[in-house]
């Protein structure tokens, strides 16, 4: 089975975020493979692994996102692809995103693809469907559980806490939910294997893409932090007390009940 | 200029969501003085229309088909497509649900349009309009444009208010007819887990639980406070992992984004990963045994006690504030 994830390097979201001229400050933060992607790579490794075939990891970003992709290999990932957009792509949106993975995936023949379900950074979700849209193929989004017999596919998804259970064929395109499974740690012999495999890098005139055709739709005018917040009230005193105060205030101060 | 908008509305169980009507306000705020066209898709949804002239959809467009009963991209994109395909509207609003989410980047694509997700206010009108949208887990905002093309947004349910409901309002409503085929997935069942009644992430209000609830039964007061509240229950990522509750209950950065007007934390702690689930709730009260919890920082009251002694208290406080109501 040929086998393609879509990761993202993105800021580690535990850190703190500083932002300065309109923009978040990357200098010294932590980067770190989006987690619903992990759960993708987990899942992509394990259906490989049951049916046989070849798991491709694959990145839209800068050189720095090598280290992520050789962690997805160290996991045990078979092959990487780097989309190094950094010197001709100015203003990416998900729009752009979209149309230059699913150029490079055109004539790949991939029969499954996961992907997260979101990244934690930018948090808007467009990338997978997107793709699948333009690659013409069928998509799921959120599955908690994946089983594939030939080309017949019998999912689990996540709907907002309930789940709803269906069956789709290959080929697809899935997005992973929290609990999918549980992402392996890559092992010692795995982290020297994967220095090994092959890692490609492509640019956009490797595509045939021109810049113009992929131009962003959206714009991103400023990134702000929301305001701080006043301390809140601690209340004080007889318990008893603090739970009728606490009541008046959300009643008469805060208006919310 | 003004525009012509279309939103999507959505049902469950028969009910209009309240993120319809609040896809209505953002549509009315897009359309600068344009038309507002609400669309709904289902098996037999023209009885739900009424309500959405009532809350400020200038027209109502509905799509019925056996194949719309449930929910599928393909089924769901044909129809939005053909409705697009006769009104040609300028700018789109779906709610940012698991529906939204899912179909809106597939329709975005077909149109090659731009997609803002995810909006939790819109700052201007018309053409000036610009939407804002929390990233890096609600830790910061940004100000989005739309620089060519169709406006297509999706909302976060709770954000933005619905417009005064008027009785008398009556929007022009007309039926598309549209073949659905070639649905690529099935449905097979549907395993309703989330908690009756209230929407967790429509609820006004929520209660929720984290680690130091201790247990599956420990959060039986926290449910009897929902309920006097008419709110929703919801978890920290520590109590599902200690199996205290299910994990469609989750709030956090993993789990589902709240934005209630109150929300109230027993028990949490706080870390980053709830943090991200829950902070721009507009009041939060904090319980906690611990006053250094990390969850006092963010919370605007906090009682620092043992959550099985305030909690029931609370509601009967509560109980008492209805009854003299």
């Amino acid at each position: 089975m040929n086998i393609y994830v879509l990761v993202k390097r993105t800021f580690d979201t535990e850190e703190k975020i500083v932002v300065s001229g309109g923009k978040i400050q990357e200098d010294g933060a932590e980067f770190i493979i989006n987690p619903y992607d992990e759960y993708a790579i987990e899942e992509a490794i394990q259906v490989r692994d049951a049916q046989g075939g070849e798991v491709t990891v694959l990145t839209l970003g800068g050189e720095d996102a090598e280290k992520q992709l050789r962690t997805a290999l160290a996991m045990g990932a078979d092959k990487a692809v780097l989309i190094n957009v950094e010197d001709d792509v100015e203003e990416l949106d998900q729009f752009t995103a979209a149309h230059i993975i699913s150029e490079y995936l055109k004539d790949k023949n991939p029969d499954l693809i996961l992907a997260g379900n979101v990244a934690i950074d930018g948090g808007s979700g467009q990338i997978g469907p997107r793709v699948a849209e333009l690659l013409g193929i069928n998509y799921v989004t959120t599955i908690t559980n994946l089983e594939i017999d030939g080309t017949t596919v019998t999912i689990k998804r996540d709907v907002e806490g309930d789940t709803e259970i269906l069956e789709t064929s290959l080929p697809l395109l899935v997005t992973a939910q929290q609990g999918l499974n549980e992402p392996r740690y890559p092992s010692l012999p795995g982290i020297m294997k994967a220095k090994k495999k092959p890692l490609d890098e492509v640019e956009l005139d490797d595509l045939d893409i021109d810049e113009d055709d992929v131009e962003a739709k959206t714009e991103t005018l400023e990134i702000y932090l929301p305001p701080k917040k006043e301390a809140g009230k601690v209340l004080e005193g007889e318990l008893a007390d603090q739970v009728r105060e606490l009541v008046h205030l959300l009643h008469s101060e805060a208006k919310v009940v | 200029m003004s525009k012509k908008v279309l939103v999507l509305a959505e049902a469950r169980e028969g009910t209009l969501r309240n993120v319809s009507y609040e896809a209505i306000a953002a549509g009315k705020q897009i359309s600068n003085g344009g038309e507002v066209v609400s669309v709904l898709l289902g098996d037999s949804v023209k009885d739900l229309s009424t309500e959405l002239g009532k809350y400020g959809a200038d027209r109502v467009i509905t799509v019925e088909h056996p194949h719309l009963k449930q929910y599928t991209s393909d089924g769901y994109g044909q129809a939005i497509l053909a409705v697009i395909e006769q009104e040609k509207p300028e700018a789109i609003v779906f709610g940012h649900t698991a529906l939204g989410k899912d179909l809106s980047p597939k329709i975005a694509s077909k149109l090659q349009v731009g997609l803002v997700s995810d909006v939790t206010a819109i700052e201007g009108e018309g053409d000036a309009a610009v939407y804002i949208r929390p990233i890096y887990s609600g830790k910061a905002f940004e100000k989005v444009k739309v620089k060519n093309g169709i406006e297509f947004i999706t909302i976060r349910p709770n954000n933005i208010a619905p417009l005064t409901k008027e009785e008398n309002k009556i929007a022009d409503v007309s039926a598309l007819s549209v073949d659905i085929t070639n649905l690529r997935t099935i449905i097979k069942e549907v395993v309703r887990k989330s908690s009756e009644g209230v929407d967790l992430s429509e609820a006004k209000v929520v209660i929720a639980g984290g680690r130091g609830v201790k247990s599956e039964e420990g959060f039986a007061p926290l449910k009897e406070l929902a309920a006097v509240l008419g709110g929703a229950v919801g978890a920290s990522r520590g109590a599902c992992d200690a199996d205290y509750c299910d994990y469609s209950l989750q709030i956090g950065q993993t789990g589902k984004v709240v934005t209630p007007d109150l929300y109230i934390a027993a028990g949490i702690s706080g870390a980053i990963q709830h943090l991200a689930g829950m902070s721009n709730s507009k009041i939060i009260v904090a319980i906690n045994k611990d006053p250094e919890a990390n969850i006092f920082k963010v919370a605007d009251y906090g009682i620092v006690g043992d959550l099985f002694e305030v909690i029931p208290m609370l509601t009967e406080e509560f109980k008492q504030l209805k009854v003299n109501a």
